[in-house]
């Protein structure tokens, strides 16, 4: 390259750079998407990235609710109550041009489900799926499943054709030590379309003119241009000084001077989201406490004072300095279920958790260690070190044990944890997805979260029968009685649902979506 | 071995050693300095008005008092305000403190008789005992003192009982901080070992038959010492800064009993919203100490060791 | 000459084997990446097939020595979070690195040498005292606090420079650099002088004392007695006799300035191979921890066998005493 061509580059990027286009949005969160492989990870950052690319056949507005995508219209069968039908979207096109049919989606299911695909426990009840016609596409399931469409909102659908001829027909998988064509492209039908992307630096969207829903929604962003920004202060003082318009994750210190800074706001939502203490009831003696030959944690009076020490109001003001909705329940309001009745509070009495600890044998206390993450939820260590103070008004000794999330959420899995922190977000917004993971046996399918060591195999019936029980009446009255043992047995100590703070150039327009996924086509700009 | 040093030193303060500090007002004033934090330190239990480091007295609702100012839920008064937790920013600071110059101190003098013994024995010996430590410091440097923290700390946590982690933490800090920094006094106390070694006097005491033990710690020793003490200083303020910059990787004190650099970077998520005691505080007080501690270091080497000025 | 150069090039050899080694055995205890690479929906079956196919299962002896045996044909493996070659990863995110490496060695090179020069002539001046306690101050505060004390007065309050990122860049084949644009020029600034306070105070006062030393030299004493300018004493004279270690330390430096480039990418969002290997660090993503780790072993490698062959070069006799002993 000569010393002109270098020239000429240079010339024409800065005189890019000097261009400021007034419909770019320059959005930064803390976590970059892992792939663009659309099946390949089943994690936040990385479905919010595809989602602007990509569609499924039907999504979640920015409210919550279920509304039509590829699909636009489906329903259970009437003749066979094991199978689901949907009719796609006619005249919708790839981004490279290639047409969207049924095809795509037998393709795109097949995909999901296939062994190294993230997204196949979302699905783990399909026995088939198959086209009917080239609009009509049918699941179908091993018993009745009355839920399936909120299972369906992050599976998304890629074109057959550009799957096979770029060698992209399997999931990506790390084992095999290939690197698939669609970790690194992608080809959707959604409203922005992928210029360029950079892993970790800078992924560039523009948009897409052939969108099908173009008159439908505002779309009045035309460009996106996303930023990983990992360290807190760099990017709240990259919002603070204008270089990027809208960041996903504010820390809560930081709101105030968000707010306050002239030209930026700050947008604040409940998230699908809840935070809780899981104990170890089940076992006969526990690894990390001082009591020999017996688990204080088995018995209910200890956890009852335990619910009672934590002062979750405390929590919220100080801490979470006002934003977090204390919780009475590991379930976040959205979900079927919930009740405000299950979601109360639980009063702070510690003189009342003394005399409990005090008829349990424990007057004078015991030690535990509680292991918490340090880089997943908000403030999560702060809330355990806050808690290691309310513990030990009641004479538990608290040892803290802080880690990044990659070294305790195995401990979780590995039942080496006795005390533990664990948040858990409700994507299909219904109750069983709660108890499949953390309250039935843990076992091969079922309770891969439950580090309670809790095992009730009454109740791991009532769990398997919510899949296949097609009277809602009948389902709900289920759910009602799991949450009452839940309740009862105090599995787990809720602290509070998160609350989401979106932080943002004045000029735009948007609610914050409870899942934590902004869909830029319904972002409105300010001029 | 001793007599030696008593002599050394003796020499050294008969000739310029109290008269070059009495002239030197940096370095009185790095001098009080650093001994007002260090005695802090030392006496924090009777002087700090909190035990920050037991949870049972915290009351969270004193989270982010200001310096001076009412708290709004409890009312009470803290001198320099309170972190998120509730804690006294002041005591917070001399308990941290503890920890901070304990860590520097253990992991200073651990990397002093390290290197300090392995260089010995390399310049003394040679060979291929020098070879392969000289290889080992070699593996020291390539692999940087931060990464050496983080791989000790995962290996040794594998190894370590659970109940006694958090003790654990302290010791591993010591042993990082300490293994990233043998190397150097390995490396001056080699070069001296090998100037001396062939003088007249190592020499003769050779020919007189004494052992090769007792050579290098009666002879060659105390002719090393200028130069490890003014090392040791200057390592004394790395180890306390590493062991800030470790904590910021989360490899640091746990936060139930932050150090100075746990401290510094819990206060540095409030630098934006205006709690700025919160980090201002232990900021200034590891400056300070750094800061005193490297100017002690750099007047140490000029009276020392007049040639390294 | 060449049956020591086999030796050390041998020596080295086993330095980079250690390092690897010891490297894998800190991977069995940064995590499981298991847990990160299957979601929230993963079923315990799944747990155990994935660590199965990955070879976590088996122990580390044998791990390591399936990542020697790709490690020697250039293969590092498929990353555990993104996917991709690593090979292929680190080589995008290094030029990245070294930008900002050779920017802040540069910064420190010449702000160091010119202030070492002007406190060795001005020794007992005033504005040299203020320099050196100055230098010691940035030293005395961890790289961190002051990456984000300069992104608080550059990028928020005086909004002067970008608090992250590398700016607009331009691909020259595979190289991906910042040099050419505006924005790419202004991005580099902070955290090249975060990254070289540290080593422009170490060289400072390197320069500073093998000025003074050389200026108390005979050959000095009569350049003076010559009537020479003081001027042409100091630079002509002095100074050249004291860049071979000034060059000699700024070499050794170069490895731990990347190593160092780890904090200030962090705290800058620098996308280069300190950023990739945090990030590694979160998720367990051992193929990309392991390649970074070898990486900076066979760099630093690399320079202490150049600096050793230059010293023998320089004096077969003295060999390796005189290195370490300025420092």
């Amino acid at each position: 390259m000569n010393i002109r061509t270098i020239l000429l580059a240079t010339t024409i990027v800065m005189g890019a750079t000097t261009i400021a286009n007034a419909q770019t949005l320059n959005w930064a969160r803390a976590g970059d998407s892992l792939t663009l492989d659309p099946h390949a990870q089943n994690e936040g950052p990385t479905s919010a990235l595809q989602h602007q690319i990509s569609e499924p056949l039907i999504i979640r507005d920015m409210t919550g609710k279920i509304v039509p995508a590829l699909a636009t219209e489906w329903g259970p069968s009437e003749t066979d109550p094991n199978v689901w039908w949907f009719k796609l979207r006619e005249g919708v096109k790839f981004h490279n041009g290639a047409e969207f049919d049924s095809e795509d989606v037998v393709f795109s299911f097949n995909r999901a489900m296939s062994p190294d695909s993230n997204f196949k426990e979302l699905l783990a009840s399909v026995v088939e799926v198959r086209a009917n016609g080239k609009y009509g596409f049918e699941i179908v399931t091993n018993g009745p499943n009355p839920i399936m469409p909120s299972n369906l909102t992050n599976i998304f659908i890629m074109d057959k054709d550009w799957a096979e001829a770029n060698n992209a027909v399997k999931v990506q998988d790390v084992e095999g030590g290939e690197d698939t064509f669609a970790s690194r492209n992608a080809n959707g039908t959604g409203p922005y379309i992928l210029v360029s992307r950079e892993p970790d630096e800078k992924t560039v969207l523009r948009i897409n003119e052939n969108y099908w829903g173009k008159d439908e929604f505002p779309m009045e962003i035309k460009e996106i241009v996303y930023t990983p920004i990992q360290n807190q202060a760099t990017r709240v003082a990259a919002l603070l000084s204008g270089e990027v318009d809208f960041i996903q994750d504010v820390p809560v210190q930081d709101l105030e001077r968000v707010a306050a800074t002239d030209g930026l706001k700050v947008i604040t939502a409940p998230q699908n989201r809840v935070i809780f203490f899981g104990l170890n009831q089940g076992d006969a003696d526990l690894a990390t406490d001082n009591i020999e030959g017996k688990n204080p944690l088995a018995d209910i009076r200890v956890r009852q004072a335990i619910n009672m020490a934590i002062d979750r109001e405390a929590i919220k003001k100080v801490v979470m300095r006002g934003q977090s909705i204390p919780a009475g329940v590991i379930m976040p309001p959205f979900v079927n279920g919930w009740t405000a009745e299950l979601d109360k509070v639980p009063e702070t009495d510690i003189a009342k958790a003394k005399s409990l600890m005090e008829e349990a044998g424990y007057g004078d206390g015991f030690s535990i260690r509680l292991n918490c993450p340090n880089n997943r939820y908000i403030n999560d260590e702060a809330i355990c070190q806050a808690a290691v103070g309310m513990l030990a008004k009641i004479g538990i000794d608290v040892q803290l044990e802080a880690l990044p999330k990659a070294q305790h959420f195995p401990l979780i899995g590995g039942l080496k944890t006795d005390f533990y922190m664990l948040g858990w977000g409700v994507p299909t917004y219904d109750s069983e997805y709660i108890f499949n993971f953390l309250v039935h046996t843990k076992g091969d399918k079922y309770g891969s979260w439950n580090g309670t060591r809790f095992s009730d195999p009454e109740l791991d019936k009532k769990i398997q029968s919510l899949a296949s029980e097609t009277n809602l009446e009948k389902r709900n009255q289920t759910i009602a009685e799991i949450w009452d043992v839940v309740q009862k047995e105090i599995l787990y100590i809720p602290i509070h649902h998160q609350v989401l703070n979106w932080g943002m150039s004045d000029k735009v327009e948007t609610i914050v979506s409870p899942d934590d996924t902004p869909k830029f086509k319904y972002f409105k700009l300010n001029k | 071995m001793f007599t030696k040093i008593i002599e050394n030193f003796q020499r050294a303060r008969n000739s310029d050693f109290l008269y070059s500090f009495t002239k030197s007002p940096v370095a009185i004033i790095s001098f009080f300095i650093s001994l007002a934090l260090i005695l802090g330190a030392i006496f924090a239990p009777f002087i700090a008005p909190h035990d920050p480091f037991n949870p049972a007295t915290l009351n969270l609702m004193n989270g982010f008092s200001a310096p001076m100012q009412p708290n709004e839920f409890t009312g009470e008064i803290f001198w320099l305000g309170t972190d998120d937790q509730g804690r006294d920013v002041f005591s917070t600071i001399l308990f941290g403190m503890r920890i901070s110059l304990f860590v520097g101190f253990a992991a200073v003098a651990f990397a002093m008789v390290l290197g300090v013994t392995l260089g010995l024995i390399a310049g003394y010996v040679g060979g291929w005992i020098d070879a392969a430590i000289m290889r080992i410091a070699d593996v020291q440097l390539t692999f940087p003192g931060i990464l050496v923290a983080m791989l000790i700390f995962g290996i040794v946590k594998g190894f370590t009982p659970i109940e006694q982690r958090d003790e654990m933490a302290i010791w591993v800090l010591i042993i990082a901080i300490g293994l990233s920094e043998w190397v150097q006094f390995a490396r001056v106390v080699r070069g001296a070992t090998l100037v001396e070694k062939n003088k007249e006097y190592v020499q003769a005491a050779r020919l007189n038959g004494r052992s090769s033990t007792g050579i290098m710690l009666s002879h060659i020793l105390p002719n090393v010492l200028g130069p490890v003490l003014v090392i040791a200083t200057i390592s004394l303020a790395l180890a306390i800064i590493a062991e800030a910059t470790l904590s910021f990787l989360g490899v640091g004190a746990p936060p139930t009993q932050p150090s100075l650099g746990t401290l510094i970077r819990i206060g540095q998520g409030f630098l934006f919203s205006g709690e700025w005691w919160i980090i201002l505080f232990p900021a200034l007080t590891l400056l300070m100490l750094a800061l005193s501690v490297n100017l002690l270091g750099d007047w140490l080497r000029d009276v020392l060791n007049p040639k390294l000025r | 000459m060449i049956a020591f150069a086999i030796r050390r090039i041998f020596q080295s050899i086993i330095v980079l084997l250690v390092v690897g080694l010891v490297a894998f055995a800190m991977f069995n205890f940064v995590g499981d990446p298991v847990d990160s690479m299957l979601g929230q929906e993963r079923t315990d079956a799944d747990v155990e097939r994935v660590r199965t196919q990955l070879g976590l299962d088996k122990p580390f002896p044998v791990q390591y020595y399936r990542f020697l045996e790709g490690a020697i044909q250039g293969n590092f493996g498929i990353s555990y979070r993104q996917g991709r070659p690593v090979s292929e990863m680190i080589a995008e995110r290094l030029p990245a690195t070294l930008e900002l490496a050779f920017v802040s060695a540069f910064l420190a090179i010449i702000f160091g040498v010119t202030l070492g020069i002007f406190t060795a002539i001005y020794k007992k001046g005033w504005a040299a005292n203020i320099i050196m306690t100055l230098s010691l101050i940035g030293v005395s505060l961890p790289t961190f606090l002051i990456g984000i004390l300069l992104i608080y007065l550059f990028a928020v309050e005086l909004s002067w420079l970008p608090s992250f990122g590398r700016g607009e860049v331009v691909d020259l084949g595979w190289w991906r650099t910042g040099f050419l644009t505006k924005s790419g020029l202004l991005a580099i600034i902070l955290p090249a002088i975060t990254l070289g306070l540290y080593q422009m105070t170490l060289i400072m006062r390197l320069v500073r004392s093998e000025m003074l030393e050389v200026l108390r030299q005979d050959y000095i004493r009569f350049a003076r007695a010559r009537g020479l300018k003081d001027r042409s004493i100091y630079f002509r004279h002095a100074l050249k006799n004291t860049l071979v270690p000034v060059i000699t330390v700024t070499g050794m430096q170069l490895g731990s300035i990347i190593a160092f480039a780890i904090i200030t990418e962090t705290v800058f969002q620098w996308p280069g191979v300190g950023l990739l290997f945090i990030n590694s660090i979160r998720f367990v993503d051992i193929p990309v921890m392991a390649a970074y780790l070898m990486l900076i072993s066979l760099m630093f490698v690399t320079i202490n066998f150049i600096v050793d062959m230059l010293y023998f070069a320089i004096d077969p006799r003295v060999r390796l005493e005189k290195r370490g002993d300025e420092k």
